[in-house]
């Protein structure tokens, strides 16, 4: 089996601040990783390579230091990784990112499978899986929870949804978006690490992808981010209980009342 | 593909809906994003924009009166079997072919999981640009265009989006975000069926079978007038025990931080918060709850916050309308039993 992982470099989110005079992201000195959501995709490949043989494609599209993230795919168990990096390639929404991250599919060619993560912890729009799905004409199986069965040509997934699950059959090639409840994702062991550092880590930009100018970065992206702010702070009355637990107690019983029934 | 600005100002037109139907009955998401369609269809005067709400699925009779009251001016159904199940290919196929047919200006889906699925293969099957999980949604007076407000970086950013030459301009919203308008009994519509193509049930998807879930696995969150939330603050799994308690003697649900999830202390159906529920009861009490801005994005719309806390700065304290200082294994139990003698 062929398989290919999208795995994506995050922010650790919660630092992420705009500089108040350029409205920019302030990026330097934010902390990096795997985005979380990509270790069950990551783990899934290699369970399914350990199970039917075959090899794993970490694939990522980012800066240059991305190269770090996919040595720790590599150091986990993935067999080899390939950096998508290009200055056109950047300011990609979730159209375009699909379309590039297909493109280099094609490129390698008798893909079985491509596993993403639910959705990064950055962008968090869960959009990128199925945009590849589309762009590829292939199908795809979202929120997978289980792989029932796994044959060489066709799988048996458990879906979930927010009022039950369901069981369905895909045939390959087709994309999957999985959830953390699909298995539990090892941590590298110290030879992994040593020899993913000497891992060639192949680079193509968008002419080796061969992409459609039109389709990608910026340009190519449909959507467009006008302004981005703070969040509002609710501006309001706060009413402070440091009582003791009784009084306090006593106190929010009388406020409860003029609010709901009880 | 881009369009020209004549097609746009000329050829596209209504605000779409895209219907849900779970257990029977219209989603909830359903009818409010008919409400904020019917906001955008009025506020957008160069146009004389409809609210249309697409419904799929299989025996979907008498679903259209209720969509109606709900302000949609025209309901297209398409009943069929294969549809019964959700198969996105079938599915994205269908809004695809019905987009190109009727060309509407706006289509918004409940950020539901199937919505979450089925809309980005559509919007590329159509080359337009979709915004996930909207917090607002307007209309530029100057342009007309659709403004849609998302967080994004865990919530620490608000960013305004916009979809300036690919139609339809489409947004996901989840449940709880807009608030579903008050039905006016005296409305009809258009009622419109469509038909799947032949082509179009020939995938390389099947779903054999679905199953929901117990009664007593589903935490009605979004169904609650009062959420007691637990966070880390009540220390371990049995500390739940107590939010519970309170939560039963208001008649309300538990809701949690993703901390007290990843720390395996109570299931993932509880979490509130950016990568949870959004939720918006009359009455939400966070008890050992800190306050990171993840979790406030999906409760600060709530009526009345009361805040639970050792902390007296804990961010939680500044956005509550009560803020009670104290330990909660403390004060907690003292409400509930309060209440219970009520
Ligand atoms: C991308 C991303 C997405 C996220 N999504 C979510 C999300 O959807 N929902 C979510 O909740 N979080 C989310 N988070 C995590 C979020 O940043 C916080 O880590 C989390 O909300 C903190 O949970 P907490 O308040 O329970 O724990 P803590 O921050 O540890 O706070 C515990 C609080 O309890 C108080 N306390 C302790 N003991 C007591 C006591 N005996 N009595 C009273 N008070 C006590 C403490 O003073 C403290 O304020 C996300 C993070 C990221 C990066
Ligand atoms: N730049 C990227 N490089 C590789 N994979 C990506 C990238 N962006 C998104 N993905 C994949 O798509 C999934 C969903 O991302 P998103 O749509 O941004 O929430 C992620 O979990 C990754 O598997």
């Amino acid at each position: 089996m062929k398989i290919v992982v999208c795995v994506k470099q995050v922010p650790g989110t919660t630092e992420v601040s705009i500089d108040p005079e350029t409205k920019r992201l302030i990026r330097e000195g934010v902390s990096i990783e795997m985005n979380p959501f990509d270790t069950y995709a990551l783990e899934q490949g290699i369970l399914l390579r350990e199970k039917h043989g075959g090899e794993v494609i970490v694939l990522s599209m980012g800066p240059k230091r991305a190269e770090l993230t996919i040595r720790e795919a590599i150091a986990c168990g993935a067999d080899r990784g390939i950096l998508l990096n290009g200055r056109p390639l950047g300011g990609s929404d979730t159209y375009a990112t699909s379309y590039i991250l297909s493109q280099a599919i094609i490129k390698i060619g008798n893909v079985d499978l491509v596993i993403c993560g639910k959705q990064a912890v950055d962008g968090d729009t869960a959009q990128v899986g199925p945009g590849i799905a589309a762009h590829l004409n292939w199908p795809q199986v979202t929120y997978v929870s289980r792989f029932v069965e796994s044959g060489s040509s066709e799988l048996k997934l458990e879906r979930m949804h927010e009022s039950g699950s369901d069981i369905s059959i895909v045939k390959l090639p087709a994309v999957l978006t999985v959830l953390k409840d699909v298995n539990i994702p090892r941590i590298p062991t110290l030879k992994g690490r040593l020899s993913s550092r000497k891992s060639e880590i192949t680079i193509w930009d968008e002419t080796d992808l061969k992409t459609d100018p039109n389709k990608i970065g910026l340009g190519g992206s449909p959507t467009r981010v006008v302004s981005t702010r703070k969040p509002d702070a609710r501006d309001k009355h706060t009413i402070i209980l440091n009582g003791s637990a009784s009084d306090s107690a006593r106190e929010l019983m009388k406020i409860l009342k003029t609010r709901i029934e009880l | 593909m881009k369009l020209t600005e004549s097609d746009i100002a000329d050829n596209y037109n209504d605000v779409w809906v895209l219907g849900e139907i779970v257990e029977g009955q219209v989603h909830k998401v359903t009818l409010e994003l008919l409400g904020i369609a019917k906001e955008l269809a009025d506020k957008h005067t160069s146009k004389k924009c409809k609210v249309v709400c697409l419904l799929m699925g299989s025996k979907l009779v008498g679903y259209e009166l209720e969509l109606f009251h709900k302000f949609a001016d025209r309901v297209i159904i398409v009943d069929d079997e294969s549809l019964k199940y959700f198969n996105d290919a079938i599915y994205a196929s269908v809004v695809s072919r019905l987009i190109k047919k009727y060309k509407p200006e706006i289509l918004i889906s409940g950020a539901t999981s199937k919505g979450r699925s089925l809309m980005p293969l559509v919007a590329v099957k159509i080359e337009t640009g979709l915004t996930a999980d909207c917090t607002g949604l307007d209309i530029d007076k100057e342009t007309g265009l659709l403004l849609q407000t998302r967080p994004a970086y865990g919530g620490n950013i608000i960013a305004t989006i916009k979809c300036e030459n690919h139609r339809p301009q489409m947004s996901t919203v989840r449940q709880g975000v807009f608030k579903s308008m008050e039905a006016d009994k005296t409305r009809t519509g258009e009622l419109i069926s469509e038909t799947v193509l032949e082509e179009e049930k020939n995938t390389r998807f099947t779903v054999l079978s679905e199953e929901a879930y117990s009664e007593d696995s589903k935490i009605n969150l979004h169904d609650a007038n009062v959420i007691v939330t637990g966070g880390r603050g009540v220390k371990n799994p049995e500390g739940f025990k107590i939010i519970h308690e309170l939560a039963g003697a208001v008649k309300g649900a538990v809701g949690a931080t993703r901390a007290t999830i990843d720390s395996g202390w109570i299931s993932y159906a509880h979490q509130v918060g950016q990568t949870g529920l959004t939720v918006q009861p009359e009455v939400y009490i966070a008890c050992g709850v800190s306050g990171q801005i993840q979790h406030l994005v999906g409760m600060q719309s709530s009526d009345f916050i009361i805040a639970i806390n050792k902390d007296p700065d804990a961010p939680i304290m500044q956005l509550a309308d009560v803020a009670i200082v104290g330990d909660l294994f403390e004060v907690v139990p003292v409400i509930t039993k309060l209440l219970s003698n009520y």
